[in-house]
């Protein structure tokens, strides 16, 4: 498939938006089960809300460059039915309201205990809180779904596709909320580079599994079947026109292939190794430069690792459009 | 419940385009606004077509076949480009299987065009919103045309007859009979779209004999054959004449 960037810049930065977000709540029921021994500002947690609040209407936002007809925008929550686009469109105003509410929740510092389980109290972010990880979790079941129920963008039909927008968003902003600690408060910052490492081990090894899959694939289409004909030796000696169309600009990327060879190294470096390093260093010596380098490498990786993920997307109409004269 | 089909006939197709050419025509003219057509007699032309006929080569070299391949929307019956409308912009009709686009509702968000693994669909770089064959809706109803031009436009224009339509659920249809009896077939049968539009092969007319049925094995004279006077006339000379 050609890249589209606002979709890449879309998936980024919202993916990023929910993990700072997840990032601070679990943050926030370690800390409310004693687990980590922290007195977190509310101030640290109003922040970090509000960065992912930017993030995640900066996604919005470009999303819409996505559109012709943006005005109409509204009309894509009708079809939650059958569309996973349109459950997309309607969980993620739901994730924004709720991350905007538990942000102010804490910046207003109004936050009544509603419950309370012996030393536990539940207070009313964390229970605003959890409605939004839900949201959360949707919203990266959603956006990963638009692409892996498309059976035969066999690249992206598979379940790793939805867990690796998980992680990768997780983690990115996971890095981000080390960052954000760092500069905020910095008894936090082990804690979040531990997620940070759990998680980017994991993504590592999920996005790697999806990598090996993707390039043992064998095409179910193939011009045999795309014009029914059996027989071996089919050329195509014409698509039918000679300049472009819709068909020829959008489905193919119309790059080398050492040209996505060498994207594939670049995020395999910039969202892995070099925030791995980055936050081992981290771990023994906080500093904000250091985890400011892995939060910046991973997500420039993360834009390659998109472009990738959306180029090696291989589209059977493709099989149409092999020669021009 | 019907559902209306193309049936193309590639054994009869040449190649010519006509049915390009008018689908455009027709399509560029009607009440939804013009199909976008920028420099089309520039450099870089571009624009929204719903039809297209391809040309494959089968075979090496000397023993080779030319296949004129026209392909548009094959409004399947379970059409993948639908579910995935986050507008309900992409639809299917309940009453003929017509498989359209409400260009009001459309936000032209691409991802439809994404779901048909033919690429059938096409955006229209002016309006932005996503255009493909409407199987002429706008005139196969049309009462104030004569009753045989209610055709889409391609099939109005094609030369040879290479194009057939009406309804494959009808058993009796010139269509459901030409896919039965000719080996009609779908394209790409492995995604489970069940296209209503069907192609006709490339079939040729093999007789083969058998050396009795050179020989004429019932003739009572075979016998004397050879003996035959050739300067008088046989029985089958004068049964002949
Ligand atoms: S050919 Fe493509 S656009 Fe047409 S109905 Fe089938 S999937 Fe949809
Ligand atoms: S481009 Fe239009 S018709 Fe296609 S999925 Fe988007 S809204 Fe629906």
């Amino acid at each position: 498939m050609q890249p589209a960037f606002s979709v890449i810049f879309l998936t980024t930065l919202i993916g990023m938006g929910q993990g700072l977000f997840l990032a601070i709540y679990t943050e926030q029921v370690y800390s409310v089960l004693n687990v980590v021994q922290s007195n977190s500002s509310d101030k640290f947690y109003a922040i970090a809300s509000a960065v992912a609040l930017v993030l995640l209407v900066l996604g919005l936002i470009s999303s819409i460059f996505h559109l012709g007809r943006p005005e109409r925008a509204w009309r894509a929550a009708s079809m939650w039915r059958t569309s996973w686009l349109s459950r997309e469109v309607i969980v993620l105003p739901i994730v924004m309201g709720l991350v905007f509410l538990f942000g102010m929740v804490h910046f207003m510092s109004w936050n009544p205990v509603i419950m309370q389980f012996g030393s536990v109290a539940v207070r009313l972010s964390l229970i605003i809180g959890a409605f939004a990880t839900l949201a959360t979790f949707a919203l990266y079941i959603a956006t990963g779904m638009i692409y892996a129920c498309l059976k035969f963008l066999q690249e992206w039909h598979s379940p790793l596709t939805v867990i690796n927008y998980l992680l990768l968003g997780s983690v990115s902003g996971f890095t981000l909320a080390s960052v954000i600690a760092a500069y905020e408060q910095a008894e936090l910052v082990p804690f979040f580079v531990g997620w940070s490492i759990t998680l980017l081990i994991f993504a590592f090894i999920f996005r790697g599994a999806s990598l090996m899959r993707n390039k043992r694939l064998r095409p179910k289409s193939t011009v045999q079947t795309a014009i029914g004909v059996r027989h071996n030796q089919i050329k195509q000696k014409s698509m039918g026109f000679m300049g472009g169309s819709m068909n020829t600009r959008d489905f193919f990327h119309g790059k080398t292939l050492l040209f996505l060879r060498s994207i594939k190294t670049i995020f395999l470096v910039l969202v892995f190794a070099v925030p791995l390093s980055m936050l081992i260093i981290a771990l023994f010596k906080p500093s904000l430069t250091v985890l400011g380098i892995a939060a910046v490498a991973m997500y420039i990786g993360l834009l390659a690792e998109r472009w990738y993920f959306f180029a090696e997307g291989n589209h059977p109409q493709n099989i149409y459009y092999q020669s021009i004269a | 419940m019907s559902q209306l089909a193309l049936v193309i006939d590639l054994n009869v197709c040449v190649g010519c385009h006509a049915c390009v050419t008018n689908c455009k025509e027709w399509n560029t003219s009607g009440s939804a606004g013009a199909l976008s057509d920028d420099n089309p007699y520039g450099k870089d032309p571009s624009g929204t077509f719903f039809n297209r006929v391809q040309t494959y080569e089968i075979g090496e070299f000397p023993k080779t076949e030319t296949l004129h391949f026209p392909k548009s929307c094959l409004h399947c019956e379970d059409p993948p480009c639908v579910p995935v409308c986050p507008t309900g912009a992409s639809y299917k009709r309940e009453e003929d299987g017509i498989v359209l686009v409400d260009y009001d509702k459309c936000i032209g968000c691409r991802y439809c065009s994404w779901a048909c693994p033919y690429g059938a669909r096409e955006i229209d770089e002016h309006q932005k919103v996503m255009k493909k064959c409407t199987l002429c809706v706008d005139r196969i109803y049309d009462e104030s045309l004569p009753e045989r031009e209610r055709k889409p436009a391609c099939v109005l224009a094609c030369p040879t007859s290479a194009r057939l339509f009406g309804d494959v659920h009808d058993p009796d249809s010139e269509v459901s009979v030409a896919i039965r009896e000719q080996g009609g077939y779908q394209l790409m049968p492995e995604w489970g779209t069940k296209p209503s539009n069907h192609y006709l092969p490339r079939r040729k007319n093999h007789v083969s004999y058998h050396k009795d049925e050179l020989e004429r094995a019932d003739n009572p004279l075979k016998k004397e054959d050879y003996q035959v006077d050739a300067s008088e006339p046989s029985l089958d000379d004068v049964t002949s004449w």
